[in-house]
């Protein structure tokens, strides 16, 4: 898949900030006021920066609010619904609680439980899908859960929460890439099952239908070599989660430690997110001769 | 609404043939020339003119080649559009209920007044159905020409998809799979019409009829014995041509 | 569950405001369209469901008709020259300037040396029209575009059956069991061939292909052929040998339908030795096998002996069936001693045979309809051999080409399968034998029409364009030893010949529809160097250039003159009976193209042009005797002209009444009833005429009624070619007229009366270890004839083309995807991107024909991919061949034709470095545009949806 700046940033800040949302609901993080506020600005930046940017990967921005009609049906639609609901209600239990000191905790569990469902929203928008089949795991959705909470956690300075988390993080993320690569093999669809021609010898692409490019190439196949990919992932796990974890765990965490640990985090976050798109294929690449 | 209707009235859609489609991209652009100015947006041409055009088609034709160990390869032409499938996976992702399939013929269409552009029910799609237009910013797909069929405007004979009506080989028929007499069904079950993906728990409704078995020098000597001489007892040749002259 | 919910929907919305019915110009299919307009502008075009040609269907090129008629590489004025030659520099002008500097031109030749101009058009349908213009200038050199395209077909087919394939002729798609296809990817005829492998494949009839390269109709048939190219002839004269061997050939049908028992002069030393013994009325002589005497042919009740030597006033002679047997059972013939040549194992070339036999023989077929012979005859039923044939470029652009035609023209007789139901069916008007067609005309003189019309069928030597000094007297040298039937003249030879003043030197060379300084032309590299070169004075070599084109293709930028043509929408044409007729088997049938919108340019259709041309230059045909002009437009003469009395351009809705079929004085409100009737006229053959057209009576008089001909044609095939003969007896010193000594043998063994196979020329004057390969090109189907490249939505299916490479040359290669490779032959090299492909003969390479562009042509812009990754292969292909060490110049031609031997080509393949820049080589310098280029981004329709 086409790895859109947009939708990276959508999927990785806004997952940070449901993530600080969680936390900060749940009543961790134990300050107010002004200090409050930063923290609270913080999440809001990310989440709603997230969603913001999501809408620069639409047709027609203008049109968004039709979005939260589907519901019943549609994991973008549900996680467009309950990031609303989630920021409306972290909202008005932060506006209590910087203004009024007064952290209602009914209040922050369900804003808090909104988020973790807006995280595993997003993260059912790419699991659904049959036709990519690196991404139709649960794994999918633990994966985006954990980078939430292990983010939110750093971010609202749980540090050993955060450090453990990390771990959890880099072991998902081991498992989701061993198990990714033989999803596509595992799916059963190669080129003689999108052609039903497979009955009559190796099928091989002579001629794409255009010379020409087109939507679906450009959206749906993104070729990265081997070694390319190899690089990434090691950059992805280490900064990702596993320094930080170490880096957590092991140190004792002052506030310039923190930030650097967030710095990686978020490089190593950008990365694997990059990936998550990049090394995605779509079952339409078969038609195409790609796989 | 996006979910997908219980059951469909028609199961409207295609029989494509494989063993007559020669690949001359008719339907394509006959497609391209109807849909471009009717049903929703213009399809675009983007760079018409330069290094790299790239439009929005609705229906294209891949080619493949095809070979069994130690066989003659073969080419298949493929067209390929929407299969309005019957568990349309691009329909429920869609979160504005712009994707719908109709509840009374089973097309698959996209209301591009509610579509914002976001591109999943494309990425849902295991087929390629769906391009996004790159100058409206709407996906479009094969509305299986929804403005023909039932057009009043246009004669009987021809409300059928303009990819249908222009297929020089008749490789393409357009009929109803829910009606077990239709030509669609006939020929699915005559010629053992098969679906695209079936492991993507799609549903297709069109179906693709397979190329038939292509003869080697080794099964045409069985359907045809060589020729035998002329014997040169019986005169060879002559001989035959004396035979054969008397008889006439 | 939620409930399902849908928007209301229009389903049946506004189509259009007016369908207008005019016919399709993108190829020499010419379709029946209706254009849907809307606001005055095209909104939809789809097949016209009750033409005779394409019965509703329509290809890739028509539909995207939209582009073509919009495209922005159209011209939008008559243009003069300012830059130098090539680099696409003009300057806008009136037509009445136009005019002024053509006639500037053109007076002058006229008065004094006629033969100076060169008038040669390309790919243009009106060719009885601009035909009879160029008799009316006086000048012997005109010629369409046949010489470079398929005359080995047409005049391999006329020669023996009296029609080819394509216009000439169908398969009987209704009836046929077996249909085999001989080297056609995509050519004349696409939509009705589609349409035909459509019901064959309905039925579950076979069909064979024959062809090096699986594409297209290869690709879908029962079995493919992948034959080494230009073999063909070898493998049907095997299957010959085999059907021959066995006695499977239709004895009946020869004696009754073909001269094969007309008896041969076998007298060695006579003048007239391989001609036919005649009696003294002239007629040609059979032996009665029951009176044991000869006889003539036609004689009643005459029992043909088809064996056996006799003599004849003491002339020993043989019926000519006993030379065809002789020739192709020896040895040479076996399936096996051609099996290695060909490229296909001996038991596949038996099989293929038995096929044959069985379907013509075992399977014929039987129609309850009644007809009458020509002898008077009465047959009950029409007896059908339900196999037939088709066969175009693909075994025609061959130096063995003529002889490879007649040789599978000769296989369906000899199973007896043309014009029998199930077999090949002609397309009135034909057929019509060699004797229906002019012969060659070529006398000119100053200010004088020329004696009649240039081309035709040369009946023997005396029929030659050459002086007594024997020069040739046209400058394509068409008809003179060196190529004596060609029919079609030699266009690809026109500017190689002026530019070397051989065999003289022109003025002006005027050309329309002909990219000849790109895909038209072989050697594409050379030709533009012969455009532009100048002699020692700084004169071009070749002194004036006027062109029409519609569009600004590259042949434009080559040319002093631009007369600017409509699009195919914005013109009146005629698709005549006089010219190439879109009749089909069981009709016949002509059509009109008419302005259904009007141009927005200053430009005019060029036959409109030529009429204005002819009037302002005096000529006899196009001014009144008072000195006014005689017709006002291409439509004028389209009503107005009889070519004979009664007959004119169009047949139908003939006489003042407009009831006329065929014949009727010209009805001024004819092109209007056209229009009514769906732009086409269509007039269906009585069933008990529609098979065995030359020899039913029926037909024959339907025929005659019709104005095809004005008398009765019957004639048998010419299985046996005497007019072959003729030309080899005066190479072997007999007669009068004889060939210049070099030419001698060449006359002596390609003009056999019966088919013969020879190697291709170029391989045999070349390494064949240094150039191992063949090289071909095929036609995309979706941009076939109309180089589609100015089309925005055919060029993103076709935009660049690779060199497509065999399984075994590719792995020997170690190529990969993505990889370049230089070819070369033994006349220059390109550098090209390659991609593999199995489905292929293992020594053949090939492209996509003429996707290649130069750059700044076709508005299209520098980096379209055309430009740098697309190629044409032309640039390996040589107009002459590789010279032999005797000084002259030696066409890559037939022989018999002149027919450009373009798949003759030889070729070695390496490897190279891919281009950073991906440019192909050679890379042309870029071509001012006078259009501009075109827009960014097109959203057609827009303001409808």
């Amino acid at each position: 898949m086409h790895p859109a700046t947009s939708v990276i940033i959508f999927t990785a800040l806004s997952g940070l900030g449901f993530g600080m949302m969680v936390f900060l609901g749940l009543g961790m993080l134990d300050v107010s006021g002004w200090v409050a506020f930063v923290f609270v600005a913080i999440s809001f930046a990310l989440a709603g920066g997230g969603l913001l940017s999501s809408l620069f990967h639409l047709g027609h921005p203008e049109r968004f609010l039709m979005a939260f009609s589907q519901w019943r049906s549609s994991w973008l639609s549900r996680e467009g619904i309950l990031s609303m609901a989630a920021m409306g209600l972290f909202g008005i239990y932060a506006l209590l609680w910087i203004f009024m000191d007064n952290r209602i905790p009914v209040l922050g569990y369900v804003a808090a439980f909104l988020s973790v469902l807006t995280i595993f929203s997003t993260s059912m928008i790419y699991a659904q899908m049959k036709s990519v089949p690196r991404w139709h795991t649960p794994m999918t959705a633990v994966l985006y859960l954990l980078y939430g909470f292990a983010g939110g956690a750093l971010l609202t300075t749980q540090v050993a929460l955060a450090g453990w988390l990390m771990l959890a993080l880099a072991i998902a993320q081991i498992v989701t890439w061993v198990q990714g690569d033989g999803a596509f093999a595992k799916a059963g669809s190669d080129m003689g099952t999108a052609t039903g021609l497979g009955f009559l010898g190796k099928v091989r692409l002579l001629e794409k239908p255009h010379t020409g490019s087109n939507y679906l190439m450009s959206e749906m196949i993104h070729v990265i070599g081997r070694k390319h990919i190899l690089k990434l992932r090691i950059i992805a796990l280490t900064l990702g989660s596993l320094i930080p974890a170490v880096l957590l765990l092991a140190l004792d965490a002052g506030h310039m430690v923190a930030l650097i640990v967030i710095l990686i985090h978020l490089v190593g976050l950008f990365t694997q997110r990059w990936l998550f798109f990049a090394e995605a294929e779509h079952v339409v690449g078969l038609y195409y001769g790609q796989r | 609404m996006t979910t997908l209707p219980k059951s469909t009235e028609k199961k409207l859609g295609l029989v494509i043939d494989l063993d007559t489609c020669v690949g001359c991209h008719a339907c394509v652009i006959s497609c391209k020339e109807w849909n471009t100015s009717n049903y929703g947006a213009p399809l675009s041409d983007m760079d018409a003119y330069g290094a790299d055009p790239s439009g929005t088609f609705l229906n294209r034709v891949h080619t493949f080649e095809v070979q069994k160990e130690n066989k003659p390869a073969q080419v298949i032409h493929f067209p390929k559009s929407c299969l309005h499938c019957e568990d349309a996976p691009c329909v429920t992702v869609c979160p504005t209920g712009a994707s719908y399939k109709r509840v009374e013929d089973g097309i698959v269409l996209v209301n591009e007044d509610a579509c914002i552009g976001c591109g999943l029910c494309a990425w849902a799609c295991p087929y390629g159905a769906r391009e996004m237009d790159a100058a409206e910013g709407v996906m479009k797909k094969c509305t299986l020409c929804v403005d023909r069929i039932y057009n009043e405007n246009i004669p009987e004979e021809d409300r059928v998809p303009s990819c249908v009506r222009t297929c020089p080989a008749g490789a393409r028929h357009f009929g109803d799979f829910a009606d077990p007499e239709s030509n669609v069904s006939i020929l699915t079950a005559e010629r053992s019409g098969f679906d695209l993906m079936p492991e993507q728990g799609t549903k297709p409704v069109n179906k693709y009829l397979p190329p038939r078995p292509k003869a080697d020098i080794e099964e045409t000597n069985i359907l045809a014995p060589l020729l035998a001489r002329q014997p040169e007892e019986t005169g060879g040749f002559l001989g035959w041509l004396d035979r054969t002259l008397e008889k006439l | 569950m939620a409930k399902h919910k849908q928007p209301q929907l229009d389903t049946s919305p506004k189509v259009s405001d007016e369908i207008r019915h005019t016919t399709c110009y993108m190829c020499a299919c010419r379709c029946g369209i209706n254009v849907h307009l809307r606001d005055g502008k095209v909104a939809y075009i789809e097949g016209n469901k009750d033409h005779p040609v394409n019965k509703g269907v329509l290809c890739a090129k028509g539909s995207a008709g939209i582009m073509q008629h919009y495209a922005p590489s159209r011209l939008n004025a008559p243009m003069k020259r300012v830059g130098e030659r090539g680099e696409g520099k003009f300057e806008e002008i009136s037509w009445d300037e136009a005019f002024e500097i053509a006639t500037g031109w053109l007076k002058p030749i006229r008065e004094k040396a006629p033969e100076k101009l060169a008038f040669f058009t390309g790919r243009d349908q009106s060719q009885s029209f601009t035909s009879w213009w160029a008799q009316a200038f006086g000048t012997p050199n005109y010629a369409a575009h046949g010489g470079f395209c398929s005359v080995n077909m047409a005049a391999g087919g006329i020669y023996t059956i009296g029609g080819a394939f394509w216009e000439f002729g169908a398969p009987d798609w209704e009836h046929t069991k077996l249909f085999m296809i001989f080297g056609v990817a995509e050519d004349h005829d696409s939509n009705p061939i589609k349409i035909g492998l459509g019901k064959l494949k309905a039925r579950g009839a076979k069909v064979i292909g024959v062809n090096p390269i699986r594409s297209g109709y290869n690709a879908i048939a029962d079995e493919w052929v992948g034959i080494t190219p230009g073999t063909d002839g070898l493998f049907i004269l095997s299957m010959i040998h085999e059907l021959l061997k066995s006695g499977n050939v239709d004895l009946d049908y020869l004696i009754r339908y073909t001269n094969m028992p007309f008896l041969v002069n076998q007298d060695k030393d006579s003048d007239e030795h391989g001609l036919f013994i005649r009696d003294k009325d002239g007629k040609e002589l059979v032996w009665d096998r029951v009176k044991n005497q000869p006889a003539a042919w036609d004689a009643k009740g005459v029992k043909p002996e088809m064996k056996g030597t006799y003599e004849v006033n003491g002339i020993p002679c043989t019926p000519a069936f006993m030379l065809l047997a002789n020739k192709y059972m020896t040895d040479e013939y076996t399936p096996d001693a051609v099996a290695e040549r060909c490229g296909i194992p001996a038991k596949r070339i038996k099989a293929i045979a038995a096929e044959l036999a069985q379907v013509a023989f075992g399977e014929q077929i039987v129609l309850d309809r009644p007809w009458t012979d020509f002898r008077g005859e009465k047959h009950e039923q029409m007896i059908g051999r339900p196999v037939s044939f088709h066969a175009m470029r693909g075994i025609s652009a061959h130096s063995n080409g003529f002889q490879t035609a007649r040789a599978l023209h000769v296989l369906q007789i000899l199973l007896g399968s043309v014009e029998v139901p199930g077999g090949f069916r002609f397309k009135p008007s034909y057929p019509k034998p060699v004797s229906a067609h002019p012969k060659p005309h070529h006398d000119f003189a100053p200010g004088k029409p020329l004696n009649g019309p240039h081309l035709g069928y040369p009946r023997g030597p005396e029929d030659l364009a050459i002086d007594e000094n024997g020069k040739a007297k046209r400058i394509d040298k068409a008809f003179t030893w060196e190529n004596p039937l060609s029919a079609h003249g030699l266009m690809h030879m026109v500017i190689s010949n002026a530019h070397a003043g051989d065999p003289y030197k022109i003025d002006t060379l005027f050309m329309y529809m002909a990219n000849m300084s790109w895909n038209s032309s072989m050697n594409t590299t050379g030709v533009m160097e012969m455009l532009t070169d100048k002699d020692e004075n700084g004169d071009y070599v070749i002194p004036h250039i006027i062109y029409s084109d519609a569009y600004s293709s590259e042949m434009v930028a080559f040319s002093d003159l631009i007369f600017p043509d409509t699009t195919y929408l914005e013109r009146h044409d005629c698709i005549s009976l006089l010219d190439r007729p879109i009749c089909e088997p069981d009709a016949i049938a002509d059509s009109i193209r008419w302005p259904i919108v009007e141009p927005d340019r200053d430009v005019r259709g060029f036959q409109t042009v030529l009429i204005q041309l002819g009037a302002k230059l005096g000529l006899p045909r196009f001014v009144n005797e008072d000195g006014s002009d005689k017709f006002e437009d291409y439509a004028d003469y389209i009503v107005n002209h009889e070519r004979r009395p009664g007959i004119g351009p169009l047949a139908g809705f003939r006489g003042k009444d407009g009831k006329g079929k065929g014949r009727g004085e010209p009805n001024p409100n004819q092109i209007q009833a056209y229009i009514d009737n769906g732009g086409f006229w269509i007039d269906h053959i009585p069933e008990n005429a529609s098979y065995f057209k030359p020899w039913n009576m029926d037909y024959q008089n339907y025929a005659v009624e019709r104005g095809l001909y004005d008398s009765v044609q019957p004639f048998v095939f010419d299985v046996y070619q005497e007019t072959l003969q003729k030309f080899r007896l005066a190479a072997e010193g007999k007669g009068d007229i004889q060939p210049p000594d070099h030419l001698r043998e060449q006359v002596r063994a390609s003009m056999d009366p019966l088919p013969i196979w020879w190697e291709p020329f170029e391989q045999t004057l070349i390494d064949k270890e240094e150039y191992p390969y063949h090289a071909l090109t095929q036609r995309p189907m979706a941009m076939y004839h109309s180089w589609g490249s100015q089309n925005a939505w055919l060029r993103q299916i076709h935009g660049h083309n690779p060199m497509y490479i065999p399984t075994a040359i590719w792995e020997a290669n170690n190529f990969e995807d993505g990889d370049w490779a230089k070819v070369s032959s033994v006349h220059g090299s390109i550098t090209v991107p390659v991609a593999l492909m199995n489905a292929l003969n293992p020594n053949t390479i090939w492209t996509w024909n003429a996707i290649g562009k130069r750059k700044g042509a076709w508005a299209l812009q520098d980096d379209a991919p055309e430009a740098t990754k697309g190629f044409l292969l032309n640039h390996l292909i040589h107009e002459l061949l590789p010279s032999k060490g005797d000084g002259m110049r030696w066409n890559n031609s037939d022989p018999v034709t002149g027919q450009a031997a373009w798949f003759d080509l030889r070729v070695k393949i390496e490897k190279t470095e891919t281009p950073p820049n991906l440019q192909s080589q050679p890379d042309v310098a870029p071509q001012e545009s006078p259009v501009g280029r075109g827009p960014e981004n097109v959203e057609y329709g827009k303001e409808w949806t």
